[in-house]
Order: structure tokens, then C-alpha cells, then sequence
């Protein structure tokens, strides 16, 4: 594969090359890390959602000439709040207040973004834009990265109860709320990293792919933190050889890179034991 | 004691009971039976705070519940958990330590021998690192029971620990529930199968939209009130097997 020697080649040659790499290993690690707990929750909607949300506020952000990632953390934050005061102070259901609030936000993100067509491009803003990741963007993810890591490690053990058995967890008077609410805005966080690496549309397949097929292989949740970050990792680097190398976007190629991982461990994990169920469908 | 004055709770203004008001012993196991829909699952949701009330108070040797929260243990009923999390046996025993250790410090060595000594009381130390979704329904209630343990709670509350178990689980847990009781805990259960209610608890709690009566098994399980609490066929079934072969 004289590629992928050419590949090494460039990334050698090209700082953009190096900082696009650099940031997509980085999203790749946060987003497998927070999206295991989100499907763990059973919340991969919400992280659909509130990926979706942040648009206005990168929107506002731009107009006004501040940080994205404040923008699009308020208004994740705020998509997140709303969503839960709609479902608890009415009888719909939270997926339908879900599917209410983020569309709302969607749509007045657009209307937003052509307002402020003259700076922004929106195409980068739903797709992605590696190759055009700056220093200070790669500092901004850095720093994303630390804080996703350190709220893991500081609330591992309230991360794990409230999404495994949160009854339980409300019983010995933990705040499962604020635990809630801090897990939105960290994903809040790691959604507007993630945009420039894979964009809007195709954050919650960072999130959700390689958490469940992390999931696929193991029964710790340690492990699996782990195992996701490393397929997050597996799936940038491929994914970005593939869009130098075939000159696709980079988006999409690393979420095919994700989900071709996933397939294989489908099929292969001792857990999901495709090749039984056959069998057992069969007899 | 355990006291529940004026208690009433509302779904949507909806009254499930109003006005109740019983009394839990500690060193006694408590028994809250009734037909479905009684309220028995609101009364306990009402004791451990997981709902709002409406109307009441409710207080442990007169402190608020509030404040004797991390002396409650509570044993949920097997349905309402996720069997396919990543995590295993010891782990879920293990989560039992976090309410006394708070926020920002980890299950360290002491936390860890009470988990191993706890699986070791309900005989499921050879099933430590299994995923809790590859064990019998038995085996799995053994596993929220040795969590309570770990929580070294005063009051222990069980949401019907014996729906759907082996005989040998039942047996292992009514075994904990009765050491528990010895040690002068308050243990209440919610329980649907009135055939052994006398042999399975001290006190018991009759409850139908509201309190039908309580005090000692001996005294508050008769055919009157399994009558006005269920029917009087049930009642009439009930008691003339009793009587026949006794």
C-alpha cells in the first residue's frame, strides 16, 4: 500500500495535515468516553438533539465575534433544560419534547446562520472542516479534552450509578439532576469540538458508534470507556487516511471507518454471539 | 420507630390514599400487602423520598427522613433494572458504599472487604465477576439484598424481594431479614402471596386505597379485614385452607 507510505509522507510534510490528525484523535477520544454514557443512559436521541441545538449558538457566536464553543454551550445547555421542563411539566413523552425542542433550535440556527452568511460557511458548520483546524482550535479542543477527562474521573463512581440504577442512586439522597445536567453540558462541549472534525450532522455518530461497539466486547464500564476512546482513535486516524488518500470529506469518512468497526464486531463479539442466535433462529 | 401521620399522595390530583397513617417498629419485619393498585409501592415512595407528597409528615425516632436518608437501604423491585449494563456482581454490591463515602473519594479497601463480606453472606462469592444479566432471578435479588447489607442502613425497605425467585433465595434472604431484625432494624416488604404471611413477618400493614388496619400478624390478619382489603372470596379461600389443614 504505497498510500499509506505516502500518507506518513504528507503528515510529515503538512502542518495542516498534523493538526487535522491531532484533532480528530482528540474528538475521537472525548466523544467515545461521554457518547458511552449517553447510550448507557439510553440517551442517544439527546446527544442527537443537542448536537443539533448548539447551531444557533455558534450562529450567535459568530455574530457577535465570541468563543463558539461559550455560544453553543449555552444554547446546548438551554435545548437541554427546556427539554426536561417541557416532558416534566406535561404529559408528553421526553422523546417528544426532545424531537419539539432540538427541531426548534435547528431551524432557528439556519435562519441565524444565513443572517451571518458573510463570516461563517454553513456547510463547514454541518460537515465538517478539518483542514482547516487552527492552533487556537486545536488549544480549544485541548482543553475540551482535559475537562471531559477529569469529570469523568472526579464523578466515576455518580457517573455509573445514575446511569445504571438511578432510583437507587436518588434514595441515598445524591442529586441525580445536577448529575444529569453536567453530563448536557460536557456533551455540549464535546458536540462543538466535534463539529469542526465531523460536523453537526454526524456528531452523534462519534458519540453513539463507537460507545456501542465498545459495548459489544466487554462487561466493565472501565474497559469499555477505554475501548471506546480507542475505537474513536482507530476511527480518526483510518478515517482521515481515507479522506486524504481518496480525497473524500472527512466527516463522513471517519464515521464509515466507525461504523465498518461496529459491523465486524456485530458479527464477531463473543457478547452479541450473532453466529448462535443464527443458529438458535435457525432450529 | 417509623411514623406516617396524615400522608397523602396524589398522582394529578388523583388521590392514591389520603389521611394514612401507621406506625414500622424497629426489630420487627413489616409486611405491606393489598391488591394491586393499593398504593403499597406509593406508601414506600413516600417513606424513601422518591416522591412528592401531598399532605403529611413522615419521621424516623423524630427526625425528618431528609436527615436519616443515608440510614435507608432500598431493594427495588428486580424489573426496574438494567440487565445489560457493563457491570458485575461485586460492582453493583460495591454501590452500595457510595451514600456513606459522598462525593470525591473512591470505595477504597474497607469498602471493598464489606462488599466481598456481604456477597459472602448471601452465597454468591464464586459469582463476583459476573455480569449481573447471566444470573437467575434468585441469585440477582441476592445481589441488592447483599448491596443493602453494605449500606449498614437502619431501615430496610424491599419492593417484592420474592416475585419470581428459587426457594433456596428466599430462604437465603429471609434468613438476612431475620438477622437484620435481631440487630433491632427496621425491615419493611411489600408482598403479595398471603399464604406466608405468618411465617414471614412480625407486623403487618393492610392497605387499600388507605390503611385497613396494621399492628401484629396475629392480631390484623384475619378474614375481616383480607375481606375488605381483597374480596371475600379470596378471604373465604384463604382461611378455610388454613383451617382445613391446621
Amino acid at each position: 500500500m504505497a498510500s499509506i507510505v505516502e500518507f506518513f509522507n504528507a503528515l510529515t510534510k503538512y502542518d495542516f495535515l498534523q493538526s487535522a490528525l491531532l484533532t480528530a484523535v482528540m474528538v475521537g477520544i472525548m466523544s467515545g468516553i461521554i457518547g458511552s454514557f449517553i447510550i448507557l443512559r439510553g440517551m442517544s436521541l439527546m446527544g442527537d438533539a443537542i448536537s443539533h441545538a448548539v447551531l444557533p449558538g455558534v450562529a450567535v457566536a459568530y455574530m457577535l465575534g465570541i468563543n463558539i464553543l461559550i455560544g453553543a454551550s449555552i444554547f446546548g445547555v438551554l435545548a437541554a433544560l427546556l427539554i426536561g421542563f417541557v416532558a416534566s411539566r406535561s404529559k408528553i413523552k421526553t422523546d417528544t419534547s426532545i424531537g419539539v425542542v432540538f427541531s426548534a433550535f435547528y431551524a432557528l440556527g439556519f435562519i441565524l446562520i444565513s443572517m451571518a452568511e458573510s463570516s461563517t460557511n454553513l456547510h463547514h458548520i454541518l460537515f465538517g472542516n478539518i483542514l482547516a483546524v487552527s492552533d487556537s482550535d486545536i488549544m480549544t479542543t485541548a482543553v475540551v479534552l482535559g475537562l471531559v477527562i477529569l469529570f469523568v474521573v472526579t464523578f466515576y463512581k455518580e457517573l455509573l450509578v445514575t446511569s445504571f440504577d438511578e432510583t437507587y442512586a436518588k434514595t441515598y439522597g445524591l442529586k441525580v439532576q445536577i448529575i444529569h445536567y453536567a453530563l448536557m453540558l460536557v456533551l455540549t462541549l464535546v458536540t462543538v469540538s466535534a463539529l469542526q472534525t465531523v460536523g453537526i450532522i454526524l456528531v452523534v455518530a462519534m458519540l453513539i458508534t463507537p460507545a456501542a461497539t465498545a459495548f459489544l466486547w466487554t462487561d466493565k464500564l472501565n474497559v469499555m470507556l477505554i475501548l471506546s476512546a480507542v475505537v474513536g482513535i482507530i476511527s480518526a486516524i483510518t478515517g482521515l487516511y481515507f479522506s486524504y488518500t481518496f480525497n473524500w470529506a472527512s466527516g463522513p469518512a471517519i464515521v464509515i471507518v466507525a461504523a465498518s468497526l461496529f459491523a465486524l464486531s456485530f458479527i464477531f463479539s463473543p457478547k452479541q454471539n450473532f453466529f448462535k442466535l443464527k443458529r438458535s433462529v435457525a432450529r | 420507630m417509623l411514623t406516617v401521620k396524615n400522608l397523602t399522595v396524589a398522582y394529578d390530583d388523583t388521590p392514591v390514599f389520603s389521611d394514612v397513617a401507621v406506625n414500622f417498629n424497629a426489630g420487627k419485619i413489616t409486611g405491606i400487602i393489598g391488591p394491586n393498585g393499593a398504593g403499597k409501592s406509593t406508601l414506600i415512595k413516600a417513606i424513601l423520598n422518591l416522591i412528592k407528597i401531598k399532605n403529611g409528615h413522615i419521621d424516623y425516632d423524630g427526625q425528618t427522613m431528609k436527615s436519616v436518608q443515608k440510614q435507608v437501604a432500598y431493594v427495588e423491585q428486580r424489573k426496574d433494572l438494567d440487565l445489560i449494563f457493563p457491570i458485575d456482581v461485586f460492582d453493583v454490591v460495591l454501590t452500595g458504599t457510595y451514600g456513606k463515602l459522598g462525593l470525591f473519594k473512591n470505595p477504597g479497601k474497607a469498602e471493598k472487604k464489606l462488599s466481598q463480606d456481604a456477597l459472602a453472606r448471601v452465597s454468591l462469592t464464586e459469582f463476583a465477576k459476573r455480569q449481573i444479566g447471566n444470573l437467575s432471578g434468585g441469585q440477582l435479588q441476592r445481589v441488592f439484598v447483599a448491596r443493602a447489607i453494605v449500606q449498614q442502613a437502619e431501615i430496610i425497605i424491599l419492593d417484592e424481594p420474592f416475585v419470581g425467585i428459587d426457594l433456596q433465595s428466599e430462604t437465603a434472604i429471609m434468613r438476612i431479614l431475620k438477622q437484620w431484625r435481631d440487630a433491632g432494624k427496621t425491615i419493611i416488604v411489600i408482598h403479595h402471596d398471603l399464604n406466608k404471611v405468618h411465617d414471614y413477618f412480625d407486623d403487618l400493614v393492610i392497605l387499600n386505597h388507605g390503611i385497613v388496619d396494621f399492628g401484629p400478624t396475629n392480631e390484623v390478619y384475619n378474614p375481616k379485614n383480607i375481606e375488605r382489603a381483597f374480596s371475600a372470596d379470596l378471604s373465604s379461600v384463604l382461611f378455610a385452607e388454613k383451617e382445613g389443614v391446621q
